[in-house]
This record gives C-alpha cells, structure tokens and sequence, in this order.
C-alpha cells in the first residue's frame, strides 16, 4: 500500500485537508500519515473516501469529523468533538477523548481506547461507539439510535431522554438520565455487544459481564404527570 | 324624585386590562390542561416596529430620483470576508430557514421556485435538506442546527452558503418542537427518530460551548468545505451587541439577526411573547458592533448583516436597510404569500376553533393550506408552480416598493440609504432605532450598548 | 470567553527559561483570547519583611522614577521601583495598607494589580504576543505563573478588565467561561463590604473565593460554596505562592487539559498549547473532572 506523509509542523492543514478531499480514485486504498498534529483542530475532517489516515499523535477538536467512508487512526488523545456527524467508516482513538466524542453522529464506528469525556455520544443517530474506559457526565443526552459500549464507568445522568440507542456498561453508573433504564439483554443485543467488542479489540470482553440501559419510552409524548422530568 | 328612588345608576360591568378576554382563557385552558401552551409563528402583540419609522423624501434641500426611469439597484453581495464563493442575490429579499419537518415538501419546493424566479437565496431548516428545496433553490443556504437532524455532509457540500443557527428571535435560548403529528414515516426518517413520537430540539450546539469554540466550530466547517462556502451564523435578537461582536471574533462571513417577531414552527408561547427584543431595537446596536470591529460596509473585510423578524413589504425593507442592515429574510410573510391563513378557507379554520389571519396552531399538521402539514391530502392543495409564482411576486412587489422610497430619497442603490433619511413617530421608536422625533433633532437616550 | 494557562515547574534547572517555555502556551491561545492578555508570574520571594506592588499606569510616558523618589521623601522609607513600559514593580517594606492610601492620594491615576511578596502581575489589551512582547514575558524567571487570554464578552475590553485578578497577597484567578449570576454576586458581596473595580464576571468569582476565604474557608471549602453559588459555567485557574490550583463547573463546559511531568505541571484550555514543552512525549496528558479540584504543589 502507498504511503504517503505530511508533516503538520511544514505543511498547511488545509492543504493536508483539501488533498484529502480530492478524487476518491486517487486516494482508495492510499495509506496517509500525518505527522507532528500537536493538537492542531479540525484534522481530516470531511474524508469521503476509502483512504486510511493515521494521526501521529494528539488532535484538537473536531478531528475527523463528518467522516465518511475512511478509517482515522489517531495516535494520541482526541479533543472535544472527536468523529462529530460521522456517516460512516472507523475512527479510532488510542487515548483519551475529550468531551462530546461523536456526537451526533449518523454511522460508522468510534472506537476510544481510553476514557471518553463528558456528553460522550450525545444525540448520536446510529453511530456504534465503544469506549474502553469511563466515560463522563451526561452521555448519550437525548441518544437517538445506535449501540454505545462503556468497558467501564459512566458518569451522571447517563442516557437522559434516550431515543432508541442501546446502551451497555460493564462498570458502574453513577446515575441514570431521565426516561432511561435498565434492559435485559436479549440474544440479538448480545450479538450486537459480542460483534462490537470483537471489532474494536475487546475480543476477550465477554457480554455477559454488561448491562444494557435503553429508553423507557415515557418521554415521547408529553404527559402532565411526566413534566418534572422534562 | 320618589318615582325614579328605584332606579339607581348603575356602573356598566367593566373587563380587567390585566385579566382581559385572552388571558382569562389561557388560565382556563392551563387549569384544564397541565401543559403550556404551545403554538407556531411570532409575537403578536403590538410592538414598536418599522410603522413608527417614516421617510423623509427628498424636497428642496434634496434631489429624488425619477421613478421607472433613473436606476436604483437591489443587489446584494454575501459572504465577501473569508469565502472563496460569496453568494450573488438580485433583491435583499432573502428567505428564511424553515424546516422541512415544519413544513411540507411542495410548501418548501414553492419557497424554492418562488426565491429562484425572484433571483434570491432560500434557507433549509431543522430536519436537513430535501430533493424538493434543492432541485427549485438556484441558492440555497443550508442551515447547521443544534439538534443536527439530517445533518449531511454530502449536503453541506451542496449548498451555496452554511447558515449556523444558534438562536432564533421567537426562542433565542430555547430548543425547538415537532409534535407526533408531524413525524411522519419521512420525516422520522430524515432526523434518525421514531415515527409519531414529540420531537424535542437542543437550545444549544452538542460539541461547543462559547465564542471560543465556536471559531473552532466555524474553521472545521469551512475545512470541510474547502473554504468556498460563505458562512452565515443566525442569532435571536437579546444582546445584539456583544452577540454579533463574538460572532465576528468567531470568523461569520454574514450575520442573521432575527427579531422577536420572527417566526417558528412551535415552541411555548411563553417563549415566543416574553424572550427576546423586537427587530427595530436590535439593528443598530448589531450596526454598532460591526463598526466598532472595523467590518461593517469595508470593503472584502465587511460582514453583511441580514435582519429578519416581521418583514411584511417594502418599507419595511428599505427601513432595515436604511438602518444598517445589508438583507432583510422572510418567513411568516412568505408563507402568506404562498396561501397560508387565506380567507378563503375560512370554512376550514373555524372548523379547527380559529378563523383566518390567526390560526398559529403550525405543530398540529393540520393546516387547510396545506402548508404547514405533513398530511400527504392536504399537502396537495399547494402547487408548488403557482405558490412559487406568488411568491416571486410578492418579493417583486417588496423589491419595486423599496426602491420607490430609495429614489424618492434619492439614491441610485437601496444601500444607500441611511439612518438619516429616517425620523420616528414614537419615542420608543426614536430611542430603540436611534433617529429623532419627527419634528425635532431629539433622539432620547444615549447611545450606549 | 478565553484561553488559560498555567505551568509549574519542578525543576529548578527549567526555572530561569520559565518565561521561554510559556510563551508558546500564551501565543497558542490567541484565537480563544485575541483582545487582551495578562500574566501573573511568581518568582522568588523578596525580603521576609517587604512586599511587592504590581502598578499600571496606563501611559508609556509616565515618569516612575518620580513616583519612587515622592515615595522615599514622603514616607521616608526606602523603595525600589522596578519600570516596565506602562507597568512598575514597587517593593518596599511600609505595610500595604498605607502605601495603598498613599498611592491613592498622590497618585489616584494608577491601577494597583497585585500586591505579594511573590507575585508580579501584567495584564494589558492587545493580543497575546503584544502584551507579551510589551513586557518581556519570555524572559521571565520565576517558579510557577498563570496566564491568560481573553475574548470579551459582555463587559469592556480594558486593562482592567483583563486577568489575572487577585484576591488577597501571592493570590490570583483566571476564569474561561460566563457567569449567569455575576451581577447578583457582586450586589451581595458589596453588602459584606468587599469592593469591586470592574464589571467583569470573573471578578466576581474571584471576590466570592476572597469573600468566604475571609470568612474562614480554606481553598477547598470556598470552592464547594463556589459550586452551590456560582451559576453559568467555568473553568477557574488560581496561583497562591507554593501551587496552583484548577476546578471545572460540574458540566464541564469549558476545555482544560493538564501535562504532569517529572520537571514540571502544565495546563492550557487546549492540547496545541502544551505541544513543545520538553519531553512531552513522557507526561501525562489527561482532562480534569468536572467539579473536582486539582492542586500542584512546588
């Protein structure tokens, strides 16, 4: 596979970004490497192409953002907004992730090796996210679809005013959200769990030590004697 | 005198002008209920508005124009400070953004037929952006919402400007609403939710908090984008000062400053009455800021401003412009023109407990005009060709009018025309739009933001 | 809103490039703070029985020698002053009380930034890299500062207005973040006698923190009333002689992450600050808890 590298303490960002933008039959199956990002914001974000980048070291906000079809290695941590709105494709995060970490995000697969900041997974829209440690207050806030593996801890008011996201945590949960709760785990859901924990490199993780939390479904239509929890 | 001892005078019965017919019914309808109320449009009690402003044509100390004859341009350029692709518009007439979700799919695909024969832009909404707006829209400006329902970037991509919504003037604070009604198997579908459920939208951006972020926010959008795309950010009218200030530091190519007037398509009508600062008092603090930063009307650097919030017809244009702004956008008063509320389906709108000119009622999806509906029966009563003809129209119409206030104030572009040309009729309008009392040079308060 | 900075270091060798190390951290920080910048550095303590007067005079040509010899003959003690373009360092060992009665009635004009036996605070309007160069930040040598760089957003853009503020000798504070009840804070405060000079809400964070420290609190304990009072949202930095200290609103609203290392203890609302301190590779990096407070000792 072609290598090809780019040294962010040289070279302009947008111009990493704009060749990344180019031609999807110029860049399918090309190996990217961006060197020194030294927190720099907004890094290979938009891709829409089968390219394979790798971010050698710590990103600032926003990096791969919107991502479509490619996979995004960062070699560090990642700051607020990591993969925001991805469509499709894997982004992987071998830190740390700093707050709201996909949020929104419609597709694909965020994987975060370390722990996730606060409102991780907010409003996802179909995204599977997995994170191998903690996550913090207020994530999945107001999760619409997908399914959000936890290998350890969550923080306050985890899935409040959930849609119809799955939820699983292996450690504990401080508190849960509004309209969230725990579900019991059936066979398809543990399929869902075992196939995401084998693609993000939890093989060895069984299922069967998680719990799920979904939607309690008493949020989707307003009802007076619900509006303390609104 | 003994005959008449029975009669004695009697008081007639006398109604409360704080517990007035209105209101009594609105506590009658809370008791009975247990949930505010919740409704579509703007503010519609009496605010101080462009109707306390008046012209002061040209006489003896001053040349006018010939009307028809002696040219008065309307265009307008957008987008000018950052974009590679700033947006060209033969009218200052924009549309506003309204979603689709809110509104019906020949509703919007009207609203881009009508924009495009007019030579303006129109404005996605919440709930991303449909084939029928796109396909009918020549410029479209496609609207970054909190909430990111059918947020793509393949869309993004296809837009001719990024409107970053962060407040709107009928709820500057607050999220927005879709009841069950409206979400439809397609429009569930477009936002990634259940069909049928109460949609509740953020009031905030879920990845960035404050000015500081949003400069992030901003040049992750124009990465994405290859900095072509000319960037609008759309603030609801409370502190315009400071508000358009941060919005500036952030990077906006364009800010969209939208009044309490403004309409929406649902939210609590404690919020629509009771949040926020009429249009008329929020231009010239947003003028200021802009001048103060050294970006107002300077050239490539300039931000444009474009105020919204109550726009009805070509005074109202001309004194927005006269005031500062650079566009004026529409919605309630598009959506008129498209046959929203018509007199002619009177029949229908009693039968929904209301009357024609009132009925606000947007969330429901049951409007007779077929407007704000997802129903697929009624959507159907709108012909997007003779909507958007209307439409095209009316933005004429504003257009012609505007420029026959201009000529009469003697300038051959509508931009030139200034505070100066404007005196009020109120004192209220004479403090909150900063020209003087008809009559005097006496302009009440300091000019102090 | 803004961009702070903090850097502790623990090797005394690092110690005179402090000021070099820090000025990438500052400058890294312009775009979440363009209109003004400030610094409060601490250095090694002047004499046990003196103390330092951090003053602004808001004029380049303000004559400072003039002020030190009215200083001496007034009060017939010794003092020495220390110019730096619109800012002066005046050390002497007259207790603080009447050099700030005397500066008040001779020299009204002058701003009082800080008083400490430790710290010299500089705070001005203009970018991070103006303010930076107008005082010579890069050759700052000292122990530990907090920096920080502002984008105003509903009070003025002065020097007055910038940060660091203090709040009590070797004692300052920098805030990212808006606060929802400033105005409120500062009413009641005023009520317990504390006065104010500006209208920022940062100062009134700041005068809380001063306001239940007088009241008997340690750091700790004013910080949990902080979290109960304080409305809206920030991420606060403080700096006394030997620490420095950092707490986040409990939603966490405003970035902050932290490199501890071996030589020293930096922290910045943003990785890109941190990037070219030495060994960086070898740190750990990580973001601070919400509502948990963080201290550095030397």
């Amino acid at each position: 596979m072609e290598t090809l590298k780019f040294d962010l303490d040289t070279k302009p960002l947008r111009e990493v970004n704009q060749f990344l933008h180019g031609d999807a039959s110029s860049l399918n199956g090309k190996k990217v490497v961006i060197e020194n990002p030294n927190g720099a914001h907004n890094v290979a974000v938009g891709l829409k192409a089968e390219v394979d980048v790798t971010i050698k070291g710590h990103a600032g906000y926003y990096a791969a953002g919107m991502n479509q079809i490619a996979k995004v290695t960062i070699e560090g941590s990642a700051g607020s907004g990591v993969a925001e709105n991805m469509m499709s494709g894997v982004v992987h995060v071998k830190g740390f992730a700093s707050n709201a970490a996909g949020a929104t995000a419609n597709g694909g697969l965020l994987i975060i090796d370390g722990d996730a900041g606060l409102r991780t997974g907010i409003a996802m829209k179909g995204v599977d996210i997995v994170v191998g440690g903690s996550v913090g207050s207020f994530s999945a806030f107001m999760a619409q679809a997908g399914n959000f593996v936890i290998l350890g801890d969550a923080g306050e008011g985890l899935g409040d005013s959930i849609y119809e996201a799955k939820l699983f945590v292996r450690g504990k949960v401080k508190s849960l959200g509004a309209d969230c709760e725990e579900k019991t785990m059936n066979a398809e859901d543990k399929q869902i769990l075992a196939d995401l924990l084998k693609k993000s490199g939890h093989a060895d993780v069984s299922p069967d030590s998680f719990k799920q939390y979904g939607s309690a479904r008493t949020l989707y239509h307003f009802h007076v004697d619900n509006a303390g929890a609104y | 005198m003994s005959d008449n001892s029975h009669k004695i005078p009697q008081t007639k019965p006398r109604y409360s002008a704080t517990f007035d017919e209105y209101t009594n019914s609105e506590i009658r309808r809370a008791a009975a209920t247990g949930i505010y109320d919740i409704r579509g449009a703007g503010s519609k009690r009496k605010l101080p508005h462009f109707d306390d402003l008046l012209f002061l044509g040209a006489s003896v100390s001053r040349y006018p124009l010939e009307g028809y004859r002696e040219k008065c341009g309307t265009d307008v350029v957008l987008g000018t400070r950052f974009a590679k692709k700033p947006i060209h518009l033969k009218t200052p007439v924009t549309i506003a953004g309204m979603s689709f979700g809110s509104l019906s799919g020949p509703a919007k695909e009207s609203l881009g037929r009508g924009a495009t024969a007019a030579g303006t832009s129109t404005t996605t909404g919440d709930g991303g952006m449909t084939q029928e707006e796109r396909g009918h829209s020549t410029t479209l400006v496609y609207q970054y919402l909190p909430s990111r329902y059918g947020m793509n970037p393949d869309d993004l991509r296809k837009a001719d400007a990024i409107e970053l919504v962060i407040g709107q003037g009928a709820k500057p604070g607050g999220g927005g609403m879709l009841l069950g009604q409206k979400i439809t198997a397609r429009v569930a579908k477009m936002r990634c939710l259940p069909e049928g459920i109460d949609q509740r939208s953020s009031c905030r951006h879920p990845d960035w908090t404050g000015p500081d972020d949003l400069e992030i926010k901003i040049a992750e959008l124009r990465e994405i984008t290859d900095w072509e795309k000319p960037i609008y950010v759309k603030i609801g009218a409370t502190r315009p000062y400071f508000d358009v200030a941060l919005a500036v530091k952030a990077g906006a190519d364009v800010i969209v400053l939208d009044g309490m007037q403004g309409g929406t398509a649902a939210t609590q009508e404690v919020f629509i009455e009771h949040v926020g600062i009429p249009i008329l008092a929020a231009i010239r603090p947003a003028v200021k800021a802009l001048q103060d930063l050294g970006v107002y009307r300077n050239g490539k650097d300039s931000v444009q401003l474009i105020v919204s919030g109550g726009i009805r017809n070509g005074a109202d244009v001309a004194k927005a412009i006269a005031l500062g702004a650079d566009a004026v956008a529409i919605g309630t008063a598009a959506l008129i023109a498209l046959g929203d509320n018509d007199p002619h389906l009177e029949e229908e709108y009693q039968k929904l407990g209301t009357t024609a000119g009132a009925y606000d009622d947007w969330h429901e999806g049951k409007d007779p005009a077929g407007i704000t509906t997802q129903d697929p029966e009624l959507m159907k009563r709108v012909d997007p060709i003779k909507a958007g003809h209307r439409l095209a129209n009316y933005i004429a119409v504003m257009t012609m009018e505007a420029q026959v206030v201009a000529r009469a104030c003697g300038k051959s572009h509508l931009h030139n025309l200034e505070p100066e040309d404007l005196v009020a009729l109120t004192i209220e309008a004479s403090a909150m739009a900063q020209v003087p009392l008809a009559g005097t040079s006496w302009i009440p308060g300091v000019s102090k933001f | 809103m803004c961009g702070i900075v903090g850097l502790l270091v623990r090797n005394p060798k690092l110690r005179d490039s402090i000021g070099e190390l820090m000025m990438p951290m500052l400058i890294g920080m312009t775009e979440r703070g363009p209109d003004s910048a400030g610094m409060a550095m601490f250095t090694a303590p002047v004499a046990a029985d003196a103390r330092k007067f951090s003053l602004y005079s808001g004029a380049t040509d303000f004559n400072w020698t003039k002020l030190g010899h009215d200083f001496e003959k007034h009060l017939s003690i010794k003092a020495k002053i220390e110019p730096k373009e619109n800012h002066a360092v005046l050390t002497t060992t007259l207790e603080p009380a009447t050099v700030k009665m005397w500066l008040k009635e001779h020299y009204p004009q002058l701003h009082l930034l800080s008083v400490g036996q430790l710290m010299d605070i500089y705070k001005d309007v203009g970018t991070p890299q103006q303010v930076a160069d107008r005082y010579d930040f890069k050759n700052f040598k000292g122990t530990h500062l907090v920096g920080h760089t502002r984008m105003a957003t509903e009070s003025a853009v002065t020097p007055a207005h910038a940060h660091p503020f203090t709040a009590g000798e070797d004692w300052c504070l920098v805030h990212n973040g808006s606060l929802s009840n400033a105005n409120s804070l500062r009413r009641k405060l005023q009520k317990e006698g504390i006065e104010f000079e500006t209208d920022n809400d940062t100062e009134a964070a700041c005068r809380f923190l001063q306001w239940r420290m007088r009241e008997g609190d340690d750091l700790k304990t004013a910080l949990n009333h902080g979290f109960e009072e304080l409305d809206g949202f920030y991420t606060l930095l403080m700096g006394t002689s030997t620490e420095l200290a950092l707490v986040r609103d409990p939603y966490g609203c405003k970035p902050a992450i932290i490199a501890e290392h071996d030589d020293y203890v930096a922290i910045a609302s943003e990785f890109r600050s941190l990037a070219h301190l030495p060994d960086i590779k070898n740190a750990k990096v990580f973001e601070p808890s919400p509502k948990e407070m963080y201290v550095w000792k030397l």
